[in-house]
């Protein structure tokens, strides 16, 4: 109840409220400078949105990583760490998921819960070692895991390139049945959208994000190092295991986004030119929704939901998608730059006291 | 003149009567030359709390003035409006005769307002004539004339006696030059009103005669100087008048002829204050922690203990004097596990704990009231009941299976702010919103719960006012009588010897021998602290 | 093939890829050294690579041949420069965090140069191919040593006008008052304040640095090597450049070495491809190699005694 009244608390929520309204705007101004109609850009993109119940579907489908992905970046930054890879690990839980479900030959019950854990895995220890080079040897987690996010996906290529691939194509083989985890009777009624059990495990993962950090005494240790590593130390926490493990469990929520797209979505893993974004995204759920369970929820909704709509944008009023990417950005760098934002409100903030004491004064 | 100086020297500086003194006079030039700086109703608040509430303060030329009051009464505040780096809400500033808005250091420069910050403002990596000349530099065309600085860093170092090396970089050169560096750098830019900020908190005894002889010529050459403080003895020492403030109001301004530090400490305080620590004789008891020849390197490789031994036994304090910098912090360190050390060994109650983790350590029976209550101390964004089990949420009353009982937690948390007289918001405020003296006590009560044999307390006063003092050295002595094991580190002597039953002396990474806690000498301390062996000889000798 | 033409042959690939990484680098070390970290280097990159190929392609549809280039090269610098406005901005005014508004510029400028892209080329995602670009320019004499004078004496005019840069801001960053009161800022910035040096001023001039040599190292890369700007164009040689800033030890030369080593792991891609062995690597290895490198080096180059003290930190009066 407490934690509920402090997320909903005026200031909190009137910074990102105002950072998505001129987040919005930015990009609507960037559509009339491209020439553009930006009403009937954000009114298709709504159409798309709510458009039928194969749309609302897809977008949870969208949504889905990005909770993955912002719990991975909120979590890092709640231990005093900014995982920018989360791309980079997402890719990896993508491999791994893609390597068990391709060459293993396993009855259900165990193999889908092999892929999912091995992906995570593959997340976590691929995150844990930006944590081990930022405790061992002191290299700023940023650059490590940028570079490790390129590593990651030349890496993904080359596995699924070589190891896994179907002749002739740029995609590995088929995912096994037994290891996929869609939920056919709820595609079905949706017409047909891509719905599995990665979203419950996302949900699940927003409650086991709080649970870990402020019920568990590792979590007590993890928040700790985050806010005072000086402090921690002093208190007898081991400030490097603790680094590394937080890089790991965050490692390990990004890697789960990228497995849920293999066996849930695609049922396969292509070789790519570029990573998909997921992971970028992620920072800016995290951020939108200030590293808060029900913020991030919020902020994957917002985002999922601006990403999947940007097609209706292009099919409707013929906007490159990239657009969305630009409201995207400008939300968060209002939301980083809180006091550009505040000083933006200022002249209505100031009205409004005058109000409240030009008022005062009549009644005095 | 002489009159006017006199009148101003006895008046008690109520606004009134200053403005009145300031304009009755016709004889406007009179009141130019006599008065350097005065402040008029000069208020500045900060959320939550008023730092200067209506002050009015008078700088005459050529004397030196001591602004005096506890920490946090608004000494520096005042200073900073003074320096421009604060703007203040209400009143005004006249230097020189004439009123002035100053909105930036810049500003204060020009008008001749020099600051020697009791944090140097000094940057390491550079030499001592670039951070003289920094701002006004000797150039042409953009470029620094090296030569040209360094020559008038010469000059200006011989014409006033300040001893320094311009090519030297800071990080390699003492406090005591690095003060220096500071005073040069404001007469390089030709101030004549100086500010000191507690000029004498990191110098050795025989550091402070140098800067009191400083001062004085300084004063000679006509210079006016505000000199900061907490410390009664140098007001006395140094200062022609005396303005004492308190919870951000002047409330008096008197010349040192007629006063006396007991009289001081009342006006500074608000009550009567006796500076004895009541502690009754007590033979000590077994050896609790044993010391022998620690030894650690440094960053750059420097050896920052260099064999260090020494025993504490139970019901007993020992002080360990020194200047800042030469090892303290990193003795506590290699004792706590919170930094490996390259030989030696300490033992607890006879057991072997070097290198051990700073957990073990603190299991096996060691407290530890850090140097830095900000750094080390609290987690400043954890609420206070959080940071009271900081060092023992581990253990299994604080709940089971790895989930913490908060229950448990708040439990402990009332209980110790009830007994050791935590004042805040609750035990669910953030441990930010305390004061600097109540954040103390929550570490106190929070390393004496443990129930330690060894309690180490690291400058367990710094920055508290002096009721928040009496508490700490109160709750220090009675931990002693029942037979804890104290270290204590501190640069203020007298807290040293008021408190210690004995008192060792740190000189660059070493012990240089151990003084008479009973019979105070300054002098001798002093030369110890600045590493003069035959000083220490003696002191051995006359053991 | 003889081994002489194609260790020359190395070198030269090498400066062209190192030419970016220098301007960015050196970029990078202004913002730094001032105090501002930069991570938003690959997104000023972007920019300038963007501006670079819009204003390079415009010149030549108005009739330009070989002063084009120059114009795409000054537009680079331009855009870059004005993206940088936004996180000086941010960071400094607002006292945003320093690495969240750095890569927030990298997402936007990413977005706004595919979104201008596509919205100018009629929905492609690339500019068109410039007709010219910068051509290889051979020093007279020079060119004719064996080894180095196809090597280094026969390079585009960027790599000429990169160490004529490198050297200017070593002489900048020690010789000169602006340089010292930079270096002030970036270490000690309540001293600097204290003197009446304005910290909001020098750091603005210290991210604006970054963003006009950042657009002037995308603007290389667009004008030498691509010829043209797509979503690929830049792709990670910002955060190479951050890494050159931190083995280089924040100096001018350092950064200049250390720009030189990680370019020469990118050339190293496109000089195996000559040989007959290279084939039997997979050719994932040749695209890992540059991030593999810089990763090993950074793990390797212990520390960062040598960062400005106030590195990251935003300048507030009120806590001095």
């Amino acid at each position: 109840m407490n934690t509920m009244r402090k997320i909903f608390d005026k200031s909190s929520f009137l910074v990102p409220l105002v950072a998505i309204v001129l987040g919005l705007l930015c990009g609507a101004l960037a559509m009339l400078a491209g020439g553009y109609d930006p009403w009937l850009a954000y009114s298709s993109l709504v159409k798309k949105l709510f458009g039928s119940p194969y749309d609302m579907g897809e977008a949870i489908r969208a949504i889905t990583p990005l909770i993955f992905t912002g719990i991975a970046v909120a979590f890092a930054f709640r231990t005093g760490l900014f995982n920018i890879g989360a791309e980079g690990q997402f890719m990896m839980g993508m491999t791994g998921a893609t390597i068990v479900g391709v060459t293993l030959d396993l009855p259900w019950y165990l193999h889908a819960p092999l892929a999912i854990i091995v992906g995570g895995l593959f997340g976590g220890l691929w995150a844990a070692l930006s944590g081990y080079l930022k405790a061992a040897r002191g290299v700023n987690e940023v650059i490590s895991s940028i570079m490790l996010n390129w590593i990651a996906l030349f890496l993904s290529n080359y596995i699924v390139g070589t190891y896994l691939v179907m002749e002739g194509q740029q995609k590995s083989k088929p995912i096994h049945e037994s290891a996929l985890v869609s939920i056919k009777w709820l595609s079905e009624s949706m017409g047909n959208a891509r719905m599995h059990w990665g979203t419950l495990f996302a949900i699940i993962g927003l409650i086991v994000f709080y649970v870990i950090l402020w019920r568990t005494k590792k979590g007590y240790e993890l928040r700790a190092v985050g806010l005072n590593p000086n402090a921690a130390l002093y208190a007898g926490m081991n400030v490097n295991r603790t680094i590394v493990t937080s890089m790991f469990i965050s490692g390990v929520f990004a890697g789960l986004g990228g497995v849920f797209e293999i066996l849930g979505v695609f049922g396969y893993q292509t070789v790519m030119a570029a990573s998909w974004g997921y992971g970028f995204d992620g920072i800016a759920v995290a951020l939108l929704g200030g590293n808060t369970p029900i913020g991030v929820f919020l902020g994957a909704v917002l985002f999922g939901g601006l990403s999947y709509g940007s097609a209706g944008m292009s099919f409707g009023a013929n906007v490159p998608p990239e657009i969305v990417r630009i409201v995207i950005g400008s939300i968060i760098f209002f939301v980083a730059s809180h006091g550009l934002v505040k000083f933006f409100l200022k002249p209505f903030m100031i009205r409004r006291s005058n109000k409240g004491k030009s008022e005062g004064g009549g009644a005095r | 003149m002489s009159l006017c100086q006199g009148k101003a020297g006895l008046k008690p500086v109520l606004s009134f009567f200053a403005i009145q003194v300031e304009t009755r006079g016709d004889d406007e030039g009179m009141v130019r030359s006599t008065t350097a700086v005065e402040l008029k109703g000069i208020t500045k608040r900060f959320p939550g709390l008023v730092a200067n509430d209506n002050i009015n303060f008078e700088l005459k030329k050529g004397e030196i003035h001591a602004l005096l009051g506890e920490n946090g009464a608004g000494k520096s505040t005042l200073m900073n409006i003074l320096f421009g780096l604060y703007q203040p809400e209400e009143g005004e500033i006249w230097v020189n005769g004439n009123k002035t808005v100053i909105d930036g250091a810049g500003k204060a420069i020009e008008l001749g307002i020099g600051m020697v910050h009791q944090h140097f403002k000094l940057v390491q990596p550079f030499t001592v004539a670039e951070n003289i000349v920094l701002g006004n530099e000797p150039s042409k065309f953009g470029f620094l004339k090296y030569r040209k600085a360094n020559q008038k860093v010469r000059d200006l170092s011989e014409r006033y006696g300040l001893k320094v090396d311009p090519q030297m970089r800071i990080k390699d050169i003492t406090v005591g030059m690095q003060q220096r560096v500071e005073i040069l750098k404001t007469l390089y830019r030709g101030a004549d009103i100086l500010i000191f900020d507690e000029p004498t908190a990191v110098l050795t005894v025989q550091e402070i005669e140098e800067l009191i002889e400083i001062l004085r010529n300084l004063s000679a050459e006509g210079k006016s100087i505000i000199l900061i403080t907490h410390k009664l003895k140098e007001v006395m020492a140094l200062a022609d008048t005396v303005t004492v403030i308190r919870r951000g109001k002047v409330i008096r301004t008197l010349p040192t002829s007629e006063t006396n530090e007991r009289h001081l400490a009342e006006l500074m305080v608000g009550r009567d204050v006796t500076f004895e620590v009541e502690k009754s004789k007590q033979e000590p008891g077994d050896v609790v922690l044993s010391v022998d020849s620690l030894r650690m390197k440094g960053d750059q490789g420097r050896q920052v203990l260099d064999g260090i031994s020494f025993d504490i036994r139970a019901g007993e304090i020992l002080g360990i004097a020194g200047v800042d910098g030469n090892g303290q912090s990193e003795l506590v360190y290699a004792i706590t596990g919170m930094r490996g050390v390259s030989g030696g060994s300490v033992q607890l109650n006879g057991k072997d704990i070097t290198n051990r983790t700073p957990r073990q350590v603190s299991l096996s029976g060691v407290s530890h009231i850090p140097e830095d209550r900000h750094k080390h101390g609290l987690v400043l964004d954890f609420t206070l009941s959080e940071n009271m089990i900081l060092g023992s949420y581990f253990d299994p009353q604080f709940g089971k299976n790895g989930f913490i009982d908060f229950k448990a937690m708040d439990l402990l948390a009332n209980k110790l702010v009830t007994e050791f007289d935590v004042r805040g918001s609750g035990i669910h405020a953030k441990a930010r919103s305390l004061s600097g003296g109540n954040q103390q006590k929550a570490i106190i009560a929070r390393e004496l719960w443990k129930n330690p044999d060894l309690l180490i307390a690291v400058q367990p006063t710094r920055g508290l006012d002096i009721g928040a003092i009496e508490y700490v050295h109160k709750r220090l002595v009675e931990a002693r009588n029942q037979g804890k094991a104290i270290l204590l580190i501190s640069f203020e002597l007298d807290e040293l010897y008021s408190l210690s039953d004995r008192i060792a002396v740190m000189y660059e990474g070493r012990l240089m021998g151990e003084v008479d806690a009973d019979h105070r000498d300054d002098q001798q301390l002093g030369l110890m602290m600045a590493g003069d062996a035959a000083a220490a000889a003696s002191a051995e000798g006359r053991d | 093939m003889n081994a002489i033409d194609t260790i020359g042959q190395l070198i030269s690939i090498t400066l062209v890829f190192s030419t970016a990484l220098i301007f960015t680098g050196l970029g990078g070390l202004f913002s730094e050294r001032s105090g501002v970290v930069n991570i938003g280097l690959e997104g000023l990159m972007i920019a300038g690579a963007f501006g670079a190929a819009v204003f390079a392609d415009q010149a030549i549809q108005g009739g330009m041949t070989r002063g084009a280039p120059w114009i795409g090269l000054i537009a680079g610098l331009v855009l870059g420069l004005v993206v940088s406005l936004l996180h000086a901005v941010a960071t400094i005014t607002f006292r945003a965090d320093q690495t969240i508004v750095g890569v927030v510029i990298n997402i936007l400028a990413a977005g706004l140069a595919i979104y201008l892209t596509k919205s100018l080329y009629e929905g492609s995602g690339q500019t068109t191919t410039l007709e010219y670009v910068f051509n290889p320019v051979a020093i007279p004499w020079l060119s004719d040593i064996p080894l180095l004078g196809k090597g280094i004496f026969t390079a585009y005019p960027t790599t000429y006008i990169v160490i004529g840069v490198v050297i200017l801001s070593y002489i900048v960053l020690y010789r000169t008052t602006f340089g010292l009161r930079l270096r002030a800022v970036g270490e000690h910035p309540s001293s600097a304040d204290t003197v009446g040096i304005s910290v909001t001023k020098y750091r603005y001039i210290g991210v604006m640095l970054s963003g006009a040599l950042a657009g002037l190292g995308g603007a290389t890369i667009a004008l030498t090597t691509t010829s043209n700007f797509a979503h690929n164009t830049i792709s990670g040689q910002g955060f190479i450049a951050i890494a050159a800033v931190i083995f280089g030890k924040w100096n001018p030369l350092g950064v200049a070495g250390a720009a030189i080593f990680f370019g020469m792991a990118q050339a190293l891609r496109n000089w195996a491809q000559l040989f007959e062995w290279s084939h039997h690597i997979p050719n994932e290895f040749f695209y890992m190699l540059p991030y593999l490198l810089t990763l090993i080096v950074l793990a390797g180059a212990v520390g960062r005694s040598s960062a400005p003290s106030a590195l990251g930190e935003p300048y507030d009066p009120a806590k001095r």
